[in-house]
């Protein structure tokens, strides 16, 4: 998803000229190779492979992501982290076409470096002739398919937040703070990095499908949402074990799965480097999970399922940056380096601060995130089996990807404890001692997980 | 009338069923339950944090015998559900006043 520019047609005059666009199937049309470099192709495989990528990372969300989450906690609050996954999730895609896209992926005037503009409100002049370009010269997919695949990640992006403050939020302040975040975080940080004019695309930040956009920026969100909100009550006293790591097993499976349209999906084609990044989402998440289990296994004497799970999404977050720019044993380095360093955090770090990030994801998606920004700057060098880019050089690229990292915990951090502050004063952010002792399930939604 | 209560490990309950039943045993309930005795619990490590879990899981016995038969079910009890390591469980012996068959309305040891 290192969006270029989305092409701006002079008008469908152009496109009803062009046979290409005509979709008449089964009619042979000779295009000469002149005209083929003249005009933008737009390729039936690209378009069904971006439609199948789209709809994996759905696969992602509901019910990957829900699932995975929702075996972590305790049965009491099983619905309420399915529910909030899954109303986020709309609640994003109608954000998302009437204004995210807009703000977004789109020219912004004079705030251009910051964020986008209006211009695409309601997603005014889009059409299915309309086309949004690759990274290949000359080969475009439809916009409309673009919008959506885009959609899935500013969908997903604040779902992932809610493990920070998992069991003890109340669920108007969840959805609230998520359409305050999405709009003053995620479109902010996306147009920066992702956007042809942003800052930090601008500066040459390499970020393949999102480490920064996604993963740093629900991290950092969670951490200071599990901070401002505090502890649930009883920890860490009280064990809170997951109340079915089969869920999560799950959950983790289809979020492997799924992420394969997030990763490859993100080359916007079906092409050489569209499989580079399907080999690494394998072979990284493999690395993280033997990874963290070899630390788990050594230093507690269990290898655990859950120990198994957490590696592979923290690999998979890592890769993420990474997909399409590295080699494949550079994304094995970099998902075993992954699963070590979000174990260590996990399990020794945030006990020593004593936040509750409930469900670790400042611990995978925040720590697994910057690992992978910084690494990308790394292993994209030709020498390491990396894709490289125009003018490499290890430690001017090492020192761009460290500056965007911190430019986004730092929008992050303040935007997002200032939005959990607002939320709090609007509606309250916590659910009363009484609703979280009993469970969110019952208390705010009105129905059980379990009914045996 | 002996009531007999009997605290095991879970997976040594059908050796326990088939030693009481070898001795005369008829009919018992069974359940559930959680509890520690010296044992006190097990630890659990999830993402890294070990959890001290108090309540382990056992199985609960509830048998009532005639007064003759409370010693050999004890035994069979004790050799049937004994592993000899912490955690085997307890056994306690209550005295009963009355049993009541509820179909035939039979009591005392005839309802057994």
């Amino acid at each position: 998803m290192r969006l270029l520019h989305k092409l701006t047609w002079a008008g469908a005059a152009l496109l009803a000229a062009w046979p290409g666009f005509a979709q008449e199937a089964g009619t042979a049309v000779e295009v000469s190779e002149a005209a083929a470099e003249a005009l933008p192709t737009m390729d039936k495989g690209d378009v069904a492979w971006m439609i199948m990528a789209t709809i994996l990372v759905l696969l992602m969300i509901v019910p990957g992501l829900a699932l995975f989450y929702g075996g972590l906690v305790r049965a009491k609050n099983m619905l309420s982290v399915l529910m909030q996954c899954f109303v986020i999730t709309c609640v994003m895609m109608i954000l998302w076409v009437v204004y995210g896209y807009s703000l977004a992926l789109n020219g912004g005037g004079a705030l251009d470096p910051y964020i986008g503009g209006f211009s695409r409100l309601f997603l005014s002049g889009i059409t299915t002739e309309s086309m949004a370009a690759t990274f290949s010269d000359g080969v475009v997919i439809p916009e409309y398919i673009f919008i959506c695949f885009q959609m899935t990640f500013a969908c997903i992006t604040p779902a992932l937040i809610v493990g920070g403050f998992a069991e003890r939020m109340k669920f108007s302040a969840v959805i609230l703070f998520c359409i305050l975040w999405s709009t003053f975080v995620y479109m902010p940080i996306a147009h920066m990095v992702w956007y042809a004019d942003g800052l930090l695309f601008q500066m040459g930040a390499l970020d393949f499908a999102g480490g920064t956009v996604v993963h740093i920026n629900a991290g950092i969100a969670a951490l200071v949402g599990c901070i401002v909100l505090g502890p649930r009550i009883g920890y860490p006293r009280e064990a809170m074990p997951p109340h079915s790591l089969v869920m999560t097993t799950i959950g983790a499976g289809l979020l492997w799965v799924g992420w394969f349209g997030f990763n490859a999906g993100s080359n916007l084609e079906a092409n050489g480097g569209t499989t580079l990044a399907v080999i690494n989402t394998f072979v990284a998440t493999a690395g993280a999970t033997l990874g963290w289990l070899a630390v788990e296994w050594s230093g507690k004497g269990h290898p655990s399922l859950l120990g198994a799970v957490s590696g592979a999404v923290a690999g998979l977050v890592a890769v993420t940056p990474a997909a399409g720019l590295v080699g494949p044993m550079g994304a094995i380095v970099l998902g075993a380096l992954a699963g070590v360093v979000c174990y260590v955090f996990c399990s020794s770090v945030k006990h020593a601060f004593g936040y509750d990030d409930s469900l670790d994801v400042f611990g995978i998606h925040g720590v697994g995130g910057i690992l992978g920004s910084i690494g990308t700057g790394i292993l994209v060098s030709p020498a390491l089996g990396g894709v490289g880019v125009d003018g490499y050089a290890m430690g001017h690229q090492v020192w761009v990807q460290a500056v965007a990292v911190l430019i986004a915990i730092v929008w992050c951090g303040v935007v997002s404890f200032v939005l959990y502050k607002v939320v709090d004063m609007l509606v309250g952010l916590r659910a009363a001692p009484e609703t979280e002792r009993e469970g969110l399930d019952l208390a705010e939604h009105g129905e059980r997980a379990y009914v045996l | 009338m002996k009531l007999i209560v009997a605290v095991s490990k879970p997976f040594r309950l059908e050796d326990v069923r088939e030693a009481v039943t070898a001795v005369g045993v008829q009919g018992l309930m069974v359940s559930e339950v959680k509890g520690y005795g010296r044992q006190s619990g097990h630890t659990e490590i999830y993402r890294g944090a070990e959890h001290v879990v108090n309540f382990v899981p056992k199985v609960k016995l509830v048998l009532v015998v005639p007064d003759a038969a409370a010693a050999p079910v004890i035994e069979a009890l004790h050799a049937s559900a004994r592993t000899g390591k912490i955690g085997d469980g307890k056994n306690f012996v209550l005295p009963v006043e009355e049993a009541v068959r509820v179909r035939t309305g039979e009591s005392g040891s005839e309802a057994l």
